[in-house]
């Protein structure tokens, strides 16, 4: 499954324009504690999280995400994206709540294995 | 009469991934000096290798270095861990040590951590994983911190990401906190506003700087007789005349 294809399925808001979608999701993982992310997501995964800290930039970074997905409306800060620009790494929003978002991606396939 | 000193209570060294690699222990006594400042608490995450080495630097200009920690509870909750002395500081650390997430820094990624010397030399780059965090709940790391004789402090309590209230929503009833602090992003004023459930344990305010410029942006004033740790302790509860002014 393409990123792209989430991004528009879901209608996610794209915060870091400029960096390619077309890249593989190869399933999803829910934390808002980066020291389990660090330690349970796996390459290719998107990650839902509610924390917009500089930090997730470079937890993704380390473990090859495919994308970060900000729930609730969260807006990252400007240092935040300035740094998702410079790792590549791309930063999503929904207005919707954790629970919702994950159901959506679960029955489009999404999987955390 | 007790007196006025200026404390900044939370200084990161370029130990710590994230600060600056221009936060040595040189370059940051050298600015507290020009600024003023009398007592400095060095707290880097999750370890305290470069305290010591600032500590003797610092005190030949007379400032006083607080040897410290920020410890990243299981929970992500950022707790400082203020102790009377280098060996208290580096006991809490081998528990740290011992508690802390598997894995290798990736200095690409997170910034490096170099522990320096007095001459602003590299002395060795720690590996270990610092910005992670430690298997060890918020109440264990302070009753730990106590356990070694040291004050601990809820970090930034006015930060969503890393503060106690950010993490666990309210600052749990039974964990003995000897202060909370307050980063910069907040005016005193707000935060007293913010977080008026929380005025019965002591507040400081302190810079939490990563870079050179940051140091001294925020200073809490601690009336106390001398720059001792055991005056800080005395001047955190308030006791005999002691206490913390704006």
């Amino acid at each position: 499954m393409k990123l792209v294809d989430l991004v528009d399925s879901l209608s996610l808001e794209v915060k870091t324009p400029g960096i390619d979608l077309k890249r593989e999701v190869t399933g999803g993982y829910v934390s808002d504690l980066l020291s389990d992310v660090i330690g349970n997501a796996r390459e290719g995964f998107l990650w839902v999280t509610l924390q917009v800290h500089l930090n997730i930039v470079a937890v993704a970074s380390l473990k090859g995400l495919s994308g970060i997905v900000l729930v609730n409306n969260r807006t990252p800060d400007q240092e935040t994206l300035k740094k998702a620009a410079e790792e590549n790494v791309p930063i999503l929003a929904t207005t919707l709540p954790t629970f919702e978002l994950v159901g959506r991606l679960y029955s489009l396939g999404l999987r955390c294995r | 009469m007790p007196v006025e000193f200026r404390a900044d209570l939370h200084i990161h060294t370029c130990l710590s991934p994230c600060a600056g690699l221009s936060m040595t222990p040189r370059a940051i006594v050298e600015r507290a000096a020009s600024l003023g400042i009398n007592i400095l608490a060095i707290c880097d995450h999750n370890s305290a290798e470069n305290a010591e080495v600032t500590k003797h630097l610092a005190k030949k200009k007379g400032i006083n270095v607080v040897p410290g920690m920020e410890i990243t509870s299981m929970e992500e909750v950022h707790i400082l861990g203020l102790f009377g002395a280098v060996e208290d500081a580096e006991a809490m650390q081998t528990v740290v040590y011992e508690n802390l997430q598997a894995g290798e820094n990736d200095d690409e990624r997170f910034g490096m951590q170099v522990v320096a010397n007095e001459a602003d030399e590299v002395v060795a780059f720690n590996r270990r994983l610092l910005i992670g965090a430690t298997g060890l709940p918020v109440d264990r790391v302070v009753d730990l911190i106590h356990s070694f004789s040291g004050l601990a402090i809820a970090s930034h309590i006015d930060r969503e990401g890393f503060g106690i209230i950010g993490q666990l929503g309210f600052v749990p009833a039974g964990i003995e906190f000897d202060g909370l602090e307050i980063s910069p992003r907040i005016t005193m004023s707000d935060a007293a506003k913010t977080f008026s459930d929380y005025l019965h344990i002591p507040w400081v305010t302190s810079s939490d700087a990563h870079e050179i410029e940051d140091i001294g942006r925020r200073t809490t004033g601690l009336l106390m007789y001398h720059s001792t740790f055991d005056e800080i302790r005395l001047a955190m509860k308030g006791t005999g005349g002691r206490g913390i002014v704006p």
